[in-house]
């Protein structure tokens, strides 16, 4: 059923953001550090482990794959509810500053990627 | 009530549904223009986001609001679809069928480049900051962590006891950098290799920005989203973690 899969992303989701805020509060700062990819994680892992042990059918895996294929749509909303305004007038300060910093680290990418290869 | 009253209290009352049916449009039109007048070339998603962005530019002119074009009241269910919680909800649901091994080769990498892309962004905000006559410390790291990104910039200044102009322009900065990563990221991306799960999971951890990494990578190669996405889920929490304790203390001893 389409809910289980939908059930196993929910679970994963609010179990990731936990974990996230765990470790935020045992460093104590404010922040929930890295939820999103513990989320993702237990989802590969359950989700692998279901696939051989449960059964977990490819009709479930619907309740899944529909929130992954509407993620772009999601994206463009949030692209339309950015405060651009806030940017531009920020000065030329925020704008240098930030757009230095996205120039230099796509130069970094390629030397990165040399690393441990 | 009259009778438009009434229709625009149904689009009011149903935000979200509203908000399917409008990004729907935007998203239809930006698949006609890439398919007719770039033959395809120029990425549908990347145009939808741009045009994203120019509505948001004229809703935040129009209302004077934070929120873009959901600052409009018939544009307000834009503010939950494209919020934080649907975005990550979307993203987990993208590692479903992850490459596993991809994830383990490129593991090292993947957290080096977290380290060097905190470090890297906040010593050239913190740069610019100086160039730009500012002396004291506390206004210099803020400034800096704006850069690392927009959540990063107000924790560390809240922490630090920064003026709120400092905070405001670290925030700003923040923001161009989250936006200038989603429209230029389908431009860099041949130049840079960023074209396979290594080079997205590097990209993640060097730009950190979430829903810079979220939209840049959508506009480049949607499979690329979850790689990416789990390195730069971890930026923030790191910035947070090392600008206004150590980042701080070293701009401190200068």
């Amino acid at each position: 059923m389409v809910i289980y899969g939908v059930t196993l992303l929910a679970f994963s989701f609010l179990l990731g953001l936990i974990l996230g805020e765990f470790f935020g509060y045992l460093l104590g700062i404010d922040a929930n550090l890295g939820g999103v990819g513990f989320a993702m994680l237990i989802l590969i892992f359950l989700s692998n482990y279901l696939k051989v042990n449960l059964n977990f059918g490819e009709v479930s895996e619907k309740g899944i794959t529909f929130w992954s294929a509407i993620y772009i749509p999601i994206v463009v909303a949030m692209a339309a509810k950015q405060n651009v305004i806030a940017a531009i007038d920020g000065g030329m300060i925020a704008i240098i500053g930030g757009s230095l910093a996205v120039f230099i680290s796509f130069l970094m990418i390629p030397l990165i990627s040399k690393i441990g290869k | 009530m009259d009778f438009f009253q009434s229709i625009e209290s149904v689009f009011i009352g149903n935000g979200v549904i509203t908000a399917f049916l409008f990004v729907g449009c935007i998203i239809w039109i930006s698949y006609f223009i890439s398919n007719k007048f770039t033959n395809g070339k120029f990425h549908g998603s990347a145009i939808a986001i741009i045009i994203g962005l120019s509505l948001a530019y004229l809703g935040g002119k129009a209302t004077g609001g934070t929120k873009g074009l959901a600052d409009i009241t018939i544009f307000s269910g834009l503010a939950i679809l494209g919020g934080s919680m649907f975005r990550d909800f979307a993203i987990v649901a993208t590692a479903y069928g992850l490459d596993t091994k991809e994830l383990k080769k490129a593991g090292f990498a993947g957290i080096f480049s977290l380290f060097i892309g905190v470090i890297l962004s906040f010593t050239i905000g913190a740069c610019v900051a100086v160039i730009f006559g500012y002396t004291d410390p506390v206004s210099i790291t803020t400034i800096g962590a704006g850069t690392v990104t927009f959540l990063v910039g107000p924790v560390t200044g809240t922490a630090l006891g920064a003026s709120s102009e400092v905070m405001t322009l670290s925030i700003a900065a923040g923001i161009i950098k989250s936006i200038l990563v989603m429209v230029t990221t389908p431009f860099f991306a041949p130049f840079v290799g960023l074209n396979n799960p290594r080079s997205a999971l590097i990209y993640g951890g060097l730009m950190g920005t979430n829903s810079g990494v979220a939209a840049g990578l959508a506009a480049t190669d949607p499979k690329l989203v979850p790689y990416g996405a789990m390195t730069a889920t971890f930026y923030t929490g790191l910035g947070c973690l090392i600008v206004p304790t150590i980042l701080f203390l070293i701009v401190n001893l200068l």
